[in-house]
């Protein structure tokens, strides 16, 4: 390795595209081949944000599914970006994780480089951009769908964007789930949400969507008392990111559980 | 085709030495030091956006004299290779010390090859976890390396603040003792005091996670400095 004062600009995704292409997350299978004949990668599910009165809570769970087997009872799906973002995915988890790795190294680099972080709007787009390129990917199975949720420190509130697969953005107003439990996520969060909610509403709410995905959909894993497998949660607020203690989320989960035990 | 003069390359090398001595003696000095909680920058700068300190990496930092536009290239292209590195490989695979190598391959290169030489001193150092792993390292001018322990000056005043230091400096200064420390042996190097508007100043601290370096913006300092008078 040796220092390149030739390069410029700010994106590190653009030097190793120039520079370095080996190391870029690229799936290339050969044409008429459909890479689900072939393998089944490891799928991660359900991930969902919520705004709050301090600003965003975006949690998961942690199960992986392998077709019908499970992958992993403790993936982690919700990773911090930067201080002021944090991303969750779902989609084929290999993809996921590359994709996640790049869009940290994305945001510091350009934090280094230029002595300012992006504005979310910034780094919202920039996360659009990798999406797109993961297109070709996609049409193989290898769907990548993130939501970036973060503290836009110049409007001062929190903001959720949701993509799809083909790298289209959109922001969402308060809360977005998506991944195969998305939608039963969404329908709980769509009946108890309101606007100003406190952190332990919040946290109890997103919690509670969580269960009632892993109840309807088979893809999602459930808190697992017996292993101490809980979802995973973390908060962005003005003061910036922050991982809920797992003490406090097996408490809330542990009410939930009992509330419907009967 | 004009037949160029010979010149014979000792002549040369002394040529470049000097051209490049007397833009980097130009320029405002850089003290960098170990305190108790790691290793701290203090510059002086009279700018206030840009910087001549700078992050490079989790535990590693940037300091640079001379020529802005050429440090600043330098100090992009470290962050370049530190993130490349820490990307293909892991974050902890990330060492002062290879790119130190690198930076003085790179600028020796441009010393012998190009006919301008680069009019910059620069400062690669790294906070270990420990006092005794930190590392300092100074690249001149023409590539030559060295690595130094407890404290060094780059710039123009070199000479002149290092002798300040040499009776002062105790690697186990707290942090305000340490700024206020440097602070006076920048005002030694140039016979006057500087204000604290132009004092750009960063650390290494061991004690954050991640990433260690911390910038200190102006009301920070302010109160440092205060601190630092009250004790003393």
């Amino acid at each position: 390795m040796e220092l390149n004062l030739t390069q410029q600009g700010s994106s590190f995704y653009d030097f190793i595209r120039v520079e370095h292409d080996y190391l870029l997350p690229r799936f290339q299978v050969p044409e008429g081949v459909m890479l689900s004949s072939v393998a089944q990668p490891p799928h991660g599910t359900t991930i969902l944000a919520l705004k709050y009165l301090e600003g965003v809570i975006v949690a998961a769970d942690r199960q992986a599914t392998e077709g019908y087997q499970i992958a992993s009872r403790h993936i982690e799906k919700v990773y911090k970006a930067d201080e002021y973002s944090v991303i969750a995915i779902a989609g084929a988890a290999g993809p996921c994780i590359d994709m996640v790795k790049l869009f940290q190294v994305e945001l510091e680099h350009y934090e280094k480089l230029e002595g300012d972080v992006l504005a979310l709007e910034g780094k919202a787009n920039k996360l659009a951009q990798m999406v797109r390129q993961n297109l070709p990917a996609a049409f193989q199975g290898l769907i990548v769908i993130p939501i970036l949720a973060g503290y836009d420190l110049r409007k001062n509130e929190g903001r959720i964007f949701k993509y799809d697969v083909t790298g289209g953005r959109y922001e969402e107003g308060d809360f977005y789930a998506t991944g195969s439990g998305g939608k039963d996520a969404r329908n709980t969060l769509k009946k108890f949400f309101r606007s100003g909610m406190t952190r332990e509403e919040a946290m109890r709410l997103v919690l509670e969507a969580l269960l009632d995905a892993s109840e309807e959909d088979v893809a999602t894993g459930g808190p697992d008392p017996v292993r101490g497998i809980y979802p995973s949660v973390k908060l962005v607020a003005q003061t910036g990111t922050s991982d809920l203690p797992e003490d406090e989320i097996r408490q809330i989960c542990e009410l939930l559980l009992s509330e419907r035990r009967r | 085709m004009a037949i160029p003069f010979y010149v014979a390359p000792d002549q040369m090398v002394q040529d470049k030495a000097e051209y490049a001595r007397k833009g980097i003696a130009k320029g405002k000095s850089i003290v960098a030091m170990d305190y108790g909680g790691g290793i701290a920058l203090v510059a002086e700068n009279p700018s206030a956006s840009l910087n001549k300190i700078s992050e490079i990496y989790d535990r590693i930092a940037f300091a640079g004299v001379g020529k802005y536009s050429e440090f600043e290239n330098l100090r992009k292209a470290g962050i370049r290779y530190a993130d490349l590195k820490g990307y293909a490989y892991s974050r902890e695979d990330v060492f002062s010390k290879s790119l130190a190598n690198a930076y003085s391959e790179v600028i020796g290169n441009i010393f012998t090859r190009e006919i301008k030489p680069l009019e910059v001193e620069i400062l690669v150092v790294e906070v270990g976890e420990e006092p005794e792993e930190n590392q300092i390292y100074r690249i001149l001018f023409d590539g030559s390396i060295s690595d130094h322990h407890g404290s060094v000056v780059i710039g123009g005043q070199a000479d002149k603040i290092s002798q300040f230091l040499r009776d002062r400096f105790r690697d186990d200064l707290k942090l305000d003792e340490a700024i206020k420390l440097g602070k006076e042996a920048l005002e030694a190097g140039q016979g006057g005091a500087i204000r604290e508007s132009t004092l750009e100043v960063a650390v290494l601290d061991r004690a954050r996670p991640g990433r260690k370096f911390r910038r200190f913006s102006a009301p920070d300092l302010r109160e440092l400095l205060a601190k630092a008078s009250l004790g003393s």
